[in-house]
């Protein structure tokens, strides 16, 4: 749950008062809050928590940690969609595991 | 599969694991705290690339699993009430309380939602000023800054139907209360490297030198967990107890200073429960007097709720790192994902769960136990 994912910043919008980016996370595009970090422009990488990011980072590290992130699943976990989630709770009975890992 | 044996096969892991293998001449217990370190030391085989000496202890640091239960079934009294939109992480929503869990109150006609940001669900406020939408925020230093800019945003809007259920856990005072508990066997901490990221390392250098003990800021992939263990592993040999930041390209002694200064105007120090642990003094953040009013527990009254845990389980002793998880009497018995009694095994950032789900660690009798268990759930 504490995992921050590395994405590109493709656009940055101000918005209600907000310092808002359009970040890509290796194809799946979010509106993340930037208020935080304020070094960061659009083509930066940065690392992002629930939709907030925490901190700038270089591009070949964000790739290679995107990479190791896909493979090892966190990527999928991550941004599931609502539906998803609910079609996965309803599916496992009396579960709380909600990446299906639990095997009966 | 693939990436699993590209990362044991590759040169720098196996390079890594030879050091390790090298350094150590004694027994050594290292605890890493973070759950999402625990999944990916497990999942990725890292404990068993280790000598036996070296022992990786499983901490507290997963934060659906140390969330009372108390602070559930107060999420789910609130989420039954009609008018309200009770949004929440996906991993809440299968997480049992006293009766029945947040997907149950779904199924039922609540309206529960996911979102993926708390920041989500103050756009949800906007949207529908005739309903209240409470935001379950649970976590971590790592999740509090999200948490916290979306009272201040609600604030700066203007926007009042819209509350947090909040609960906020904080990894030092978590890492002191387990170096203070009688029994303990760890030696040496992996700091949860995104933590530290946002809170900077700056706390830690006092635990190093009050307890004796080394921590390293350390981060998730496979070779940043065995670098991880390698720093450790030599300080302890030569009989050393400093901090070192093994994940320099993501963490600064500072930390964000932005969303250090955003915490301090929202949250205040407080006393939390842990599940399976107990209370550990100045150990969480609250909303503060400035904030308070969009504190969920006091708009819907739901403080006086009390919940009492199974006497069975002993997911305490596990957090502390004083037992594994497959030495409690009901682990893969009673207690299943499943059917969980306890914190560790609720969520699959558990250290309960983690062995559960691969297996690990168990006598042959221990794993026919938990194959019967879980065929017949």
């Amino acid at each position: 749950m504490c995992l921050a994912i590395p994405g590109r910043v493709e656009e940055i919008l101000h918005e209600g008062g907000l310092r808002l980016g359009r970040v890509n996370f290796g194809g799946v595009v979010k509106r993340v809050c930037l208020d935080c970090v304020p070094e960061v422009q659009v083509g930066d990488y940065t690392i992002v928590h629930v939709g907030f990011a925490i901190a700038k980072i270089d591009e070949e590290t964000a790739k290679k940690t995107l990479k190791d992130f896909r493979a090892m699943g966190v990527l999928d976990a991550e941004f599931l969609s609502e539906e998803d989630v609910f079609a996965r709770a309803a599916a496992t009975p009396q579960s709380n595991c909600p990446d299906g890992s639990c095997k009966p | 599969m693939k990436y699993l044996a590209e990362f044991r096969n590759g040169e720098l892991a196996r390079a890594m694991a030879r050091d390790i293998h090298a350094l150590a001449t004694r027994p050594w217990k290292i605890m890493e705290v973070c759950g999402g370190q625990t999944h990916s030391i497990i999942k990725n085989g890292i404990d068993q690339m280790l000598p036996e000496s070296v022992e990786m202890v499983h901490g507290p640091g997963c934060p659906v699993c140390v969330t009372p239960l108390e602070l559930i079934d107060k999420a789910l009294a609130i989420a039954a009430q009609p008018g309200v939109i009770f949004c929440s992480f996906g991993d809440m929503l299968r997480v049992p309380g006293s009766a029945g869990d947040l997907f149950e109150v779904k199924s039922r006609g609540g309206d529960v939602r996911i979102v993926y940001s708390p920041l989500d669900a103050v756009d949800l406020a906007m949207k529908h000023p005739d309903r209240q939408v409470v935001f379950f925020g649970v976590g971590f230093e790592t999740t509090a800054p999200a948490n916290a800019m979306s009272v201040h945003l609600a604030r700066r809007r203007g926007i009042r139907n819209f509350s947090l259920l909040v609960s906020h856990v904080l990894v030092p005072p978590a890492i002191e209360a387990i170096l203070e508990s009688p029994g303990n066997r760890v030696q040496a901490f992996l700091a949860a490297g995104h933590v530290c990221s946002v809170m900077g390392y700056w706390e830690y250098p006092p635990i190093a030198e009050k307890y004796g003990v080394p921590i390293i800021v350390t981060g998730f992939e496979p070779l940043d967990l065995l670098d991880g263990i390698r720093r450790a592993v030599r300080q302890l040999e030569r009989g050393e107890a400093r901090v070192e930041n093994a994940y320099e390209r993501i963490v600064s002694y500072a930390g964000n200073l932005e969303a250090q200064q955003l915490l301090a105007r929202v949250f205040e120090v407080t006393d939390r429960a842990w599940r399976g642990i107990g209370v550990i003094p100045r150990s969480g953040w609250r909303l503060n007097a400035e904030y308070c009013e969009f504190d969920a527990e006091l708009r819907f009254r739901v403080g006086g709720i009390r919940a009492r845990e199974s006497s069975l389980c002993r997911s305490g002793d596990v957090l502390r790192g004083v037992i594994k998880p497959s030495a409690c009497a009901a682990f893969g018995a009673e207690c299943t994902p499943r059917h969980p009694l306890g914190a560790t095994m609720v969520s699959n950032e558990g250290a309960c769960a983690a062995y559960y789900n691969y297996g690990r660690f168990l006598s042959a009798a221990e794993l026919a136990g938990a194959g019967r268990a879980a065929s017949s759930a």
